[in-house]
């Protein structure tokens, strides 16, 4: 089963984190990231989210079975959205359960640093005054 | 002379005009490929900055394209 999921519609959060529920597990940890209503001091009105979805898959995938070498954990998944979100909304969730906080903690932050570096995704700004951009990438 | 299927993503997508194409082209490598796009669409995105993908997984910007190949080129991503 694939941990990681590209979604175009919101997702039940809820039933994701059942899914990581294990007797040996101690902790949970989870991450959210949510559409701001700012960027470099522009006003956001909502972003649109690109994505090649096939590779999305594959890279986000292998991310998680990284994570899972990488750190004692017992399980993590993974969304990320697709298409138009307004302010607020959900655009990435990611959920790690593990026997101690530890590796639940640095598995998600591992997870959602790779996303961002390799994830083939891309945001579109949707800004107040009514125009559009591309957000351009920092890490290169 | 190759048909190559071609997706479009992000900022190539607003500079080419389109999401898809099916192109005839000379190019050996996606690298020339490339190189062929952006004579015809003014890409300012360099390779050095992007990665490509043929049959939706990463591949070197050398590797030989085959006929049918899908190819896509991948921005830097801003997901998250």
């Amino acid at each position: 089963m694939n941990d990681f999921i590209m979604a175009e519609t919101p997702v039940d959060i809820s039933a994701l984190r059942k899914v990581l529920l294990f007797p040996e597990a101690g902790g949970f940890c989870s991450f959210e990231g949510w559409v701001r209503q700012t960027n470099e001091g522009r006003a956001v009105s909502g972003i649109d989210y690109n994505a090649f979805v096939p590779l999305a898959l594959t890279e986000g995938q292998a991310i998680l079975q990284e994570a899972k070498q990488r750190f004692a954990i017992c399980r993590a998944t993974a969304i990320h959205r697709t298409g138009y979100l307004s302010i607020g909304e959900t655009a990435v969730w990611i959920g790690v359960s593990a026997a101690h906080r530890d590796a639940a903690f640095d598995a998600c932050r591992y997870i959602i640093d790779e996303i961002k570096q390799r994830v083939p995704i891309w945001k579109n700004e949707h800004y107040a005054s009514g125009e559009t951009g591309w957000v351009p990438c920092h890490t290169l | 002379m190759l048909n190559i299927e071609l997706q479009y993503f992000a900022q190539l997508q607003d500079e080419a005009g389109r999401a898809h194409e099916r192109r005839q082209t000379p190019a050996p490598t996606a690298a020339a490929l490339y190189d062929e796009l952006r004579d015809a669409y003014g890409f300012v995105l360099e390779p050095a900055r992007m990665r490509v993908a043929i049959n939706s997984a990463f591949a070197p910007w050398d590797q030989p394209l085959c006929e049918g190949d899908h190819v896509a080129f991948i921005p830097p991503v801003t997901g998250g």
